[in-house]
């Protein structure tokens, strides 16, 4: 009974997680080990060079993470040319795009982002219950490999008893966190989609298709995050 | 598609007598009752379709604490959606070896009473997201309050309480509710000591009020006797959360089967 908590037995590509010494990286690390990789929490640019993926978490503020990160800029734009898998996770994700409203405020100049996808973070409308926190589903838009075997649209399978391994999810419901959204400036960016009273982007990729995040946090959505999870590692390995 | 309603099953944590973690549940308002193994019941919690899972250390002791975050990490890996620690949470500090031992969002109710600014420095520091302000809200039918509602044709406000509900505060809920999301909270974890305990269902008004004064989302927590307080407090309440220990730890009532019970009355949940 207990190995559903227990990491495969061979890790089938080594990722690194970013530590720029902000939020929970724990969870995103046993995720990742149940999804079969190999993980080390680093903060040495080596390692992101020597790896088969990087994972760029994110918990937290806009302007703290960028600043926190700010000294492995040159290095994680370094990684995403190389063309390995850069996988920015909720604020990860919004930290790869070029600007958000969110650094923005309290008077404080506009904070730069990574820039490997052209756009902005906006922030949910005035009125709106924020931050849009728990499980929403996905509607997938286009293809790439991280969402694979994620259906289109509203789920049909429904769980049959509670022995679905991981977690308890089914269908395309993903656990959201997040006062802000991505609006990347190429329409193409987006892979999926998530509804809020508005339509926003909830995955995103680069052209090259390298580059890519997730709004929502796959380590805490249950099968469907593992899901995804497990074809990253499946990307990171094809490398 | 929209944004499902969430089931959460909570625990207390306390140590036993041989110093090591168990999980305790009140019965009528006062005994405390041996349940279970919090990584354990973590565990299968998870795997029940939990939509997230709280974890609240009622030790008092800074041993206790130690012990505390050994256990949140073996929780945290055992739960694959999102935990919410909280119990003694009084710096960012505090927040912050909570978040690293793999909490996602951390619970505080006196700390911020004491010193509102930890909400801000908390949500500066590590988001919104992750500050959950919770009050214990005690009902008073007197004149100490600034927002009221009625009940049963008395007056009504709601007053903070630390310590369980053993120590008042004179400091309205509502005025702090609005206060704490002012200050960066990112959601409100509702407790209600004159429900807590009883199963006959939340604090319903306390509920509504609270939800009706802040645009954060809103946990719903005491007094929850079955799926039907749960729907209750749903669509008469505004909650966006509701919290329940007993009915799920004695197996009154399975997660699945409340799921099931809101979703044929057309909540949406995550099944």
């Amino acid at each position: 009974m207990s190995t559903a908590s227990s990491p495969q037995e061979q890790s089938l590509a080594s990722v690194v997680v970013v530590d720029y010494g902000l939020g929970n990286l724990r969870s995103v690390t046993r995720g990742l080990e149940r999804a079969g990789a190999d993980v080390e929490i680093t903060d040495d640019p080596d390692a992101f060079a020597a790896a088969d993926g990087v994972v760029l978490p994110g918990v937290g503020a806009f302007r703290e993470g960028v600043e926190n990160a700010d000294p492995l800029r040159e290095d994680l734009l370094e990684v995403a040319e190389s063309g390995t898998p850069l996988f920015g996770i909720c604020l990860g994700m919004q930290m790869l795009l070029t600007t958000s409203e969110e650094g923005d405020n309290e008077g404080e100049s506009a904070v730069q982002g990574l820039d490997l996808i052209p756009g902005t973070n906006v922030r949910f409308a005035e009125g709106q219950k924020v931050p849009h926190m728990g499980w929403n589903e996905l509607d997938v838009r286009r293809d790439h490999p991280l969402v694979e075997g994620i259906d289109s649209g509203a789920s049909e399978t429904h769980r049959e008893n509670g022995s679905v391994e991981g977690g308890s999810v089914d269908g395309n419901y993903a656990y959201f966190v997040h006062s802000y959204y991505a609006m990347p400036d190429d329409e193409n960016a987006v892979v999926a989609t998530t509804d809020y009273e508005r339509e926003f982007p909830s995955i995103v990729a680069n052209e090259a298709g390298n580059v890519f995040g997730t709004q929502f946090h796959p380590e805490k959505s249950g099968e469907t995050g593992l899901q995804i999870l497990r074809n990253f590692v499946e990307i990171c390995a094809d490398e | 598609m929209v944004l499902t309603k969430r089931v959460i099953p909570c625990i207390d944590v306390d140590l036993d007598e041989d110093g090591n973690p168990a999980v305790y549940t009140g019965v009528n308002f006062e005994d405390l009752k041996y349940t279970g193994d919090p990584v354990e019941m973590a565990r299968a919690y998870n795997r029940a379709g939990a939509d997230e899972f709280v974890f609240l250390d009622i030790t008092a002791s800074a041993e206790g604490r130690e012990t505390m975050l050994d256990v949140v990490e073996r929780v945290a890996d055992q739960v694959f959606i999102p935990l919410t620690v909280g119990g003694g949470i009084r710096t960012t500090g505090d927040i912050k070896e909570t978040l690293r031992a793999g909490a996602d969002k951390v619970s505080i109710t006196t700390g911020a009473l004491e010193r509102p600014e930890l909400v801000n420095e908390g949500a500066r520091a590590f988001g919104s997201q992750c500050i959950v302000i919770s009050v214990d809200a005690r009902r008073r039918f007197d004149e100490g309050g600034e927002h009221y509602v009625e009940i049963d044709g008395e007056s009504c406000w709601f007053e903070c309480t630390k310590k369980g509900g053993r120590e008042g505060t004179g400091i309205d809920v509502l005025e702090w509710a609005a206060e704490a999301e002012a200050r960066g909270a990112g959601e409100l974890f509702v407790n209600s000591i004159d429900k807590d305990g009883t199963k006959d269902g939340y604090d319903l008004p306390l509920t509504k009020a609270v939800s009706e004064t802040v645009d954060t989302p809103v946990i719903a927590s005491s007094g929850c006797g079955g799926p039907e307080d749960m729907y209750d407090v749903f669509t008469e309440a505004g909650a966006d959360a509701g919290l329940a220990a007993s009915i799920f730890h004695f197996d009154e009532y399975s997660i699945e089967e409340t799921k099931a019970y809101l979703d044929e009355h057309g909540v949406p949940v995550r099944r």
